[in-house]
């Protein structure tokens, strides 16, 4: 994505600051962080690229608990994209655990087609802010970047 | 005449792409693959795909040996494996594989392990045929740029 439509989508989710820089520029725009949480590496690598690609600086980290690890050293993120199913802890526990710890990014559980209607409930309990069914596209994951312009 | 190369490898690539989305090989997700690469990236849709086919063979091993086991009842490792190799098919838009595992899935929720076989006979075959025609569709990527890298002789 050029620098130009960058700005432009930056402009449009509020988070680019036009104040005091002739005609705004990325340098001047707040530098949203994210984290992508999934144990497969060809989402990893889709997702961090689709995030790389709207401007967004990312970590990728395997499963919950290393997101867990991550934020428990000091890290924090705008936004957290949230696998449902990985191993050694799931989305479900971890969305909970970042909770229950104070974190206030937002996340939004990214998971495939579940017909299981109860576990997709507990996931959005457990304290998302938003789910999208896989595959993750760039417009799902600019409707979630909305979400973080209103909580601003 | 060297460009013409280009150019009909170029349509060749395109004829091959219409015919996968037509098959229902592919869907509109491998247009969204295609669109994440850049100058940055040159080669970001063939190193998502290797990727692919390297989990997806781990993964399909694992199912037959899971299947093979004399005494067999480990549904839900096989779901897992499952889901798995359904989110992955569908990011890179594999469709025709994702729509077998979905049939798989169903089979193992079922514990049907003859359905189970079937399926997982299928998935072998898409799979397989999914990697050859993207080998396909990558070698030809390979041999339009070479043939576009091949300037014409300045005229004097």
């Amino acid at each position: 994505m050029s620098s130009t439509n960058t700005e432009n989508w930056m402009k449009d989710i509020g988070v680019l600051d036009l104040t005091g820089v002739g005609g705004g520029s990325t340098s001047a725009a707040k530098k949203i962080t994210a984290l992508v949480v999934d144990d497969d590496s060809v989402n990893q690598t889709i997702h961090s690229k689709m995030l790389e690609n709207l401007g967004i600086q990312n970590q990728v980290v395997r499963n919950g608990k290393e997101a867990v690890d991550l934020h428990s050293s000091g890290n924090n993120f705008d936004l957290i994209l949230m696998d449902m199913d990985m191993p050694v802890m799931n989305g479900i526990e971890a969305t909970r655990k970042l909770r229950e710890m104070g974190v206030r990014s937002i996340i939004a559980g990214v998971s495939t087609c579940t017909r299981d209607e109860r576990e997709q409930k507990e996931f959005m309990e457990s304290g998302l802010d938003d789910f999208q069914e896989k595959p993750l596209t760039t417009p799902k994951l600019v409707s979630i970047l909305h979400k973080l312009n209103k909580k601003c | 005449m060297l460009g013409l190369g280009a150019d009909r490898l170029w349509a060749d690539m395109n004829r091959l792409l219409a015919l996968l989305f037509h098959q229902g090989v592919l869907d509109e997700q491998f247009v969204q693959l295609q669109q994440l690469q850049d100058e940055s990236s040159p080669n970001f849709v063939c190193e998502v795909v290797t990727i692919y086919f390297h989990e997806s063979e781990k993964l399909l091993k694992n199912l037959r040996g899971l299947l093979m086991e004399r005494e067999f009842s480990d549904y839900k490792k096989m779901g897992i494996h499952l889901n798995q190799f359904m989110g992955s098919s569908s990011s890179i838009g594999a469709k025709r594989v994702r729509n077998v595992c979905v049939a798989f899935r169903a089979a193992s929720e079922q514990n049907n392990r003859a359905g189970c076989l079937r399926a997982l006979e299928l998935l072998e075959h898409e799979y397989c045929y999914l990697k050859n025609k993207l080998h396909e569709l990558f070698h030809i990527e390979q041999q339009r740029l070479l043939a576009a890298g091949v300037r014409y002789p300045m005229q004097n």
